[in-house]
């Protein structure tokens, strides 16, 4: 799929940085909550870049990133719970912790292809819940109980919000994580990476070590999810095993396909859609139920069901490649 | 200066005047989500997801507020009851509630489900000063008024159900040799660790503690531990499903302790009669709410009341289920709540009325269990009654008990 326009991209990443300063303008319009919600968008989409570097652009499936989502949170979590972390030094441990957690599920992986793969992988999305609750690690998990902790604080003295200031931070970790993907998809390794999903065989015989590469992919893969989860923990400031499930990590799937697998800019489209379907879905079915005044029991579920479908009708590539194949279609109507 | 007698005397009887006539001509009072036409209220319950059978608590409230709003509403503003599905996932819920509070501008939340969803916004709810009222989890620390003033519980909570429990035990069997079952997660933990509390010194009187997950298919091979540990009282918390499994396999195999039920599964019709009648005579349970299968309440008016709303007014809904009796009796409390804040509907005084139930007799609660609140007792119900099956319904005995919570 072809990149991004760069100018757009600058133009875009400019908005976004200067949206929060428009509070004071119009107070009601950039409130705390919305731009709350725009930072789980954020999160979520850097957890479907990390999935969409392993499925999008290495070809292996996983419908168990919701696992690692949870490592990550839960890094953070412990770290700031028990050993007073602040809270963007978790960060980058969340990552080691998952890239190795990762690496290390990559490796019985290499034998599993396909839709093989695919069920592994459910497995530990399944299992990752179960585990946190287990006894001997309940004294650091919690348990069921989960951690409560702190939002970040607003450092400096700066005159921003809680969620000015975490809106923030979730922009600038995923710029930086957005900008390493692109670079290190745009050099050797992403090519060798790319040529392993296209031909494995060709890629072995070229002789790019295919096992590595996979099980590398996976932990970076990981990894980035992993932030995502640590984001996650300080945005919501609280982890708990129920917020891991399985719909989880199908949420994510849902966004990669949506947005676009093996696009960048699909994967930030995905968890953006993701998050304002899930909401506008109950939104809509609570409109239709209280201010139309409909005895029509719509559960928000089937909202977003029915948009889903519509979605991979009208754009079976994602909403990239719809945009890229409208976009194509008019150049062609012009010429 | 010195202040004269004269002078003290008439400043202190204008002082009287003044706050007199301003009790008189109450102003209106309003926080955001109230206006002389209209209350907001809201509220998260699971309508999808693994506990989606709760999601009927949610659907008996809004038709609840709906019987409200048609007879005229409470001191004539209608009760908007925006109600959000957070799927009993904790970061759904935060989300859900920002958006109820900042967007939609509730005056309060109202019977927010499940243990860790209302944990996630316990300490939000309370930065921000919104009420979180009555929320529907019987874990113990919803009661802490000095760290956490804006949140009330609302039923008689785990911990102190078991240990009277405990305490029956230890009064009622001799050489007791006990054996607990308990679903792994905060609600079994919160009643084992209330049974042991009860049980205090003689905790080693446990022989035996097996727990089983909710994915588990039964429970058969706990409960044959239980029995080979030669437990002679089984304290069984479970969920109905795995209650009822537990009694049953326990008669099957000859095992015939003193049993002890939680409340969450003493209803008559999804927990004893799949147990079988014949096997569960004798079981203890506490109470607090009529259980609308029991019998014995046929002709109990509150219950005929209860059922002739359920069949007008909320048709849809199982008339067999206990939770729409618990959601009637919460809603009764809040509906109560909001009626007594008169024209100050004002967060804090939503909190003030909260907390200043005296002995006030809810419909549907137990004949002599009633509400009783204070600035320092956010625990509104905290009796239970001890009853025991036989033949096909529960059947009282001894006082209502009423126990502290820690």
């Amino acid at each position: 799929m072809p990149a991004f326009p760069k100018k757009l991209l600058w133009v875009l990443l400019a908005l976004a940085f200067l949206v929060p300063l428009l509070h004071p303008l119009f107070p009601d319009v950039v409130s705390d909550y919305r731009l709350f919600l725009v930072s789980t968008m954020i999160i979520a989409a850097i957890a479907v870049l990390g999935l969409n570097l392993l499925t999008g652009f290495n070809g292996q499936i996983s419908l168990g990133h919701g696992a690692f989502y949870a490592v990550g949170a839960y890094t953070a979590a412990v770290l700031m719970d028990h050993l007073n972390m602040p809270y963007w030094a978790t960060l980058p441990c969340a990552a080691v912790v998952c890239f190795i957690v990762g690496y290390l599920f990559g490796l019985p992986a290499l034998k599993l292809e396909g839709h093989y793969l695919a069920l592994a992988t459910f497995a530990l999305a399944l299992a990752v819940p179960q585990i946190l609750k287990y006894k001997w690690l309940e004294g650091l998990t919690g348990g069921v109980q989960g951690i409560v902790l702190n939002k970040p604080e607003v450092p400096f003295g700066l005159p921003l919000s809680e969620d000015q200031w975490l809106y923030y931070y979730c922009l600038v970790t995923m710029v930086i994580l957005y900008w390493a993907a692109a670079n290190m998809l745009n050099s050797r390794s992403g090519r060798a990476m790319m040529a392993i999903r296209d031909q494995p065989l060709a890629a072995d015989t070229m002789g790019i070590d295919t096992s590595l590469y996979k099980t590398v992919t996976f932990g970076i893969s990981a990894a980035y999810t992993g932030i995502a989860g640590a984001l996650s923990a300080s945005a919501i400031a609280f982890v708990a095993p129920d917020s891991f499930n399985i719909f989880l990590s199908i949420k994510f799937l849902i966004g990669l396909v949506v947005g676009g697998v093996g696009s960048l800019a699909g994967s930030v489209i995905g968890g953006i859609f993701y998050v304002l379907v899930d909401n506008s879905a109950q939104a809509l079915s609570m409109f239709v139920k209280n201010d139309l005044g409909l005895q029509f029991d719509l559960s928000a579920y089937t909202v977003f069901g029915i948009l889903l479908i519509v979605l991979m009708y009208l754009m079976p590539m994602g909403i990239v490649g719809g945009v890229y194949l409208l976009m194509r279609r008019l150049r062609s109507l012009r010429g | 200066m010195k202040t004269k007698r004269r002078t003290f005397v008439a400043g202190a009887s204008a002082a009287a005047i003044l706050s007199s006539s301003r009790a008189a001509f109450a102003q209106k009072k309003y926080d955001d989500g109230a206006s002389d036409t209209e209350i907001k209220v809201g509220n998260t319950n699971p309508y999808s997801g693994p506990a989606s059978a709760y999601g009927v608590i949610g659907k008996t409230i809004e038709a609840y507020w709906k019987t409200v709003n048609e007879a005229g509403g409470i001191n004539g503003r209608k009760v908007k009851f925006l109600t959000m599905d957070d799927g009993y996932v904790p970061s759904k819920t935060v989300e859900v509630v920002r958006q109820l509070v900042e967007q939609d501008k509730v005056l309060c939340m109202f019977q927010t489900l499940g243990t860790p969803t209302n944990t996630a916004i316990h300490k939000y709810l309370n930065q921000k000063k919104v009420p979180q009222l009555f929320v529907a989890t019987g874990a113990s620390k919803w009661g802490k008024p000095k760290e956490f003033p804006w949140t009330m519980g609302f039923q008689p909570d785990y911990h102190t159900e078991a240990v009277i429990y405990a305490k029956h035990v230890l009064a009622n069997v001799k050489d007791a040799k006990i054996g607990v079952l308990m679903q792994n997660d905060d609600y079994g933990k919160d009643y084992y660790e209330g049974f042991r509390e009860g049980l205090g010194k003689d905790v080693g009187r446990i022989v035996k503690h097996a727990s089983y997950e909710t994915t588990d298919p039964t429970v058969e091979s706990q409960v044959i531990q239980l029995k080979d540990a030669g437990a002679n009282v089984f304290f069984n918390i479970a969920i109905p499903k795995f209650a009822a499994q537990a009694m049953r396999k326990a008669a099957d195999i000859g095992w015939k302790p003193v049993q002890y039920l939680n409340n969450v599964s003493s209803s008559v019709a999804s927990t004893m009669k799949p147990a079988g009648f014949d096997n569960v005579q004798g079981v203890v349970t506490a109470q607090y709410l009529m259980d609308p299968t029991d019998k014995q309440w046929d002709n109990n008016a509150d219950m005929k009341m209860w059922k002739a709303w359920m069949t007008k007014s909320n048709a849809q809904a199982n008339l067999t289920d206990a939770s729409n009796v618990f959601a009637y009796a919460v809603t009764f409390l809040m509906h109560e709540t909001l009626k007594k804040c008169g024209d100050n509907l004002t967060r804090e005084n939503v909190m003030r009325q909260a907390a200043n139930f005296q002995k006030f007799r809810v419909p549907l609660l137990l004949p002599g269990i009633t509400v009783s609140t204070s600035p320092t007792d956010f625990y509104p119900i905290q009796a239970v009654q001890l009853s025991r099956f036989k033949g096909e319904s529960w059947e009282l005995f001894g006082d209502v008990m009423h126990a502290e919570s820690t």
